[in-house]
């Protein structure tokens, strides 16, 4: 049962895409995020979905997993909607009922802001789906050096979240253990009011605690033996390196960020 | 005598309707009788551990069925319940489940489980330290100032106190020093023989289970490859190798020996090696 959350939704592959280096990735969705928030026409806008259209195709990612990633924003998605709908004043009336106005501004401006979140998830998703969460942080790591001129710990803080990400499925793996031995002893933790199952919680978390403790115990004993001491000298194993595939994905990307820019100079 | 336990065209597969899935058990059916000791021994992966999560309803059987005395244990949530105490399971390396803060608190986690009376509990409690051997001021400390194989004797002593009518044990010995090994076997034979408990233990010492064990079941991918004596199961040494499985050390001295030319028998234990030996020399003093 545990074991069945897919965590970081990382889909292997070989596409452009995936074959990007990371901090490609992470720049060119900035610039897409940019892009998103300055179109405002409909030209512009559709210039930018077919930008998208193309991403997600050249990921040879399944659209329908995309769709079944949008279940959690539904709820997001359709409140925006309705807000911009009713309470948009301006335009022509297309609807009066009651205390309720339906004007054309309106349902043009749910449309736009639906379609902007719908196509700013779209973007962040096609990242992780196509990025594995180490090289992720990798490129996080490598764009973020900069800030170690004003003492930012960037190495660490990485090194932070590649050991967090290596522990999740071990640590899932562990709990489920805990709970089926706790259970064979008669533990029950699906009846109950609220405060009798929280209780019923404290035989899992006290030793998933203590292993969690005593493998981060051991993990730093293992890391201090190999000499591991922060970044100073460190190299790499998988140095990151442009390719001709980044360069190009800088050039397409750029010309269409200046061609927005000049869309909305022309208020399309 | 009526079986205690009996598993019936057992069948469990893991994450079915995905591209997961795996077939971990594959029509195993056998019976068990009260009082026995059985050894369940089989080469990494091969199902032991999901065929004992079946045995006390931790997993529900894709296809198959367990009887407890006759009943099936998926019958209704409560007989499932039931199950769980009936058939205590002490997984492998069980002193990573302690959380109380004293020893005795955490025996008692089980029994108070079960709804029984202070009075049942305290009892229990006393009864399942004696069983592994725990002094009255190890009961007041905390179970994480206790050494290894201490934290394992209160693990197991925590499923004892439930009374289980069938103690399942996987690796009971794993990781521990011969002392602490014998400590635990001890144990459980001691249980055992006071409750009349039948055992069913997971082990990867062919030497432990030869010398302790009844009836032996041997698992090979996911399909129940043996269930007969030690006795007999290893004198199909050849297939055992096959299997990634070993015989006890003594067994493959005695096999050796026969192919030099010796007159010896099949033996699986040192007592019976020693007096095979006694017997061989005696036969030449003689001549």
């Amino acid at each position: 049962m545990l074991k069945d959350i897919t965590l970081g939704q990382f889909f292997p592959g070989k596409s452009p895409i995936h074959r990007l280096d990371p901090r490609t990735k992470i720049v060119l969705l900035i610039a897409y995020i940019v892009m998103l928030f300055v179109a405002s026409g409909w030209v512009s806008y559709g210039i930018v979905a077919i930008f998208l259209l193309t991403a997600v195709r050249l990921s040879t990612i399944p659209l329908k997993t995309i769709v079944r990633g949008m279940k959690p924003v539904v709820m997001i998605l359709a409140f925006t909607g309705i807000l911009n709908l009713f309470f948009t004043q301006d335009g022509t009336v297309l609807v009066h009922f009651w205390f309720i106005t339906i004007t054309s501004e309106g349902v043009i401006r749910a449309i736009f802001m639906m379609s902007r979140i719908l196509m700013l998830i779209t973007g962040t998703f096609l990242l992780t789906y196509t990025t594995s969460p180490i090289s992720l942080t990798d490129g996080l790591e490598s764009l973020l050096k900069p800030l170690k001129k004003i003492h930012v710990p960037v190495h660490e803080l990485s090194m932070m979240m590649c050991i967090a990400l290596r522990f999740i499925p071990t640590l899932i793996e562990e709990t489920d253990k805990i709970m089926c031995a706790q259970k064979a002893r008669g533990a029950d933790f699906e009846s109950g009011n609220l405060m009798q199952r929280a209780k019923a919680l404290v035989p899992i978390l006290v030793p998933l605690f203590i292993s969690a403790f005593r493998r981060a115990d051991e993990l730093a004993t293992a890391m201090e033996c190999r000499c591991y001491q922060g970044d100073v000298g460190r190299t790499k194993m998988k140095m990151l390196r442009y390719s001709r595939l980044d360069v190009n994905a800088y050039c397409v990307t750029g010309l269409v960020v200046v061609l927005i820019f000049v869309l909305k100079a022309m208020g399309l | 005598m009526n079986p205690i336990l009996e598993v019936k065209d057992l069948t469990y597969i893991y994450s079915a309707g995905t591209p997961f899935q795996h077939k971990a058990l594959d029509q195993v059916s056998f019976s068990v009788c009260p009082g026995e000791f059985i050894g369940i021994i089989g080469h990494t992966g091969s199902g032991k551990s999901t065929l004992m999560q079946q045995l006390n309803g931790l997993l529900k059987p894709t296809s198959g069925q367990v009887l407890l005395d006759g009943k099936d244990i998926w019958t209704d949530k409560q007989t499932t319940r039931q199950a769980r105490f009936r058939v205590g399971l002490v997984f492998q390396y069980p002193e990573y489940q302690l959380f109380e803060e004293t020893v005795y608190k955490d025996i008692a986690f089980g029994p108070k489980n079960m709804g029984l009376s202070q009075e049942e509990v305290n009892r229990r409690v006393l009864d399942a330290a004696g069983f592994v051997g725990l002094t009255k001021a190890q009961l007041e400390a905390s179970p994480f100032d206790l050494s290894g194989g201490q934290k394992r004797r209160v693990a197991i002593a925590g499923v004892i106190a439930m009374e289980p009518e069938v103690l399942i044990l996987d690796e009971p010995t794993a990781g521990l020093d011969p002392v602490g090994r014998g400590e635990i076997l001890s144990n459980i034979e001691t249980y055992r023989k006071a409750k009349n408990a039948t055992i069913m233990m997971v082990s990867h010492s062919m030497e432990d289970v030869a010398r302790l064990t009844d009836r032996l079941l041997v698992m090979n991918g996911s399909k129940l490859a043996f269930d007969a004596t030690p006795q007999e199961v290893f004198s199909h040494a050849e297939e055992l190798l096959s299997m990634g499985l070993s015989i006890p050390q003594v067994t493959q001295v005695f096999l050796h020996l026969r192919h030099m030319g010796l007159d010896v028998p099949n033996v699986y234990t040192m007592e019976q090696a020693a007096e095979a030996i006694l017997k061989l020399r005696g036969g030449a003093c003689h001549a």
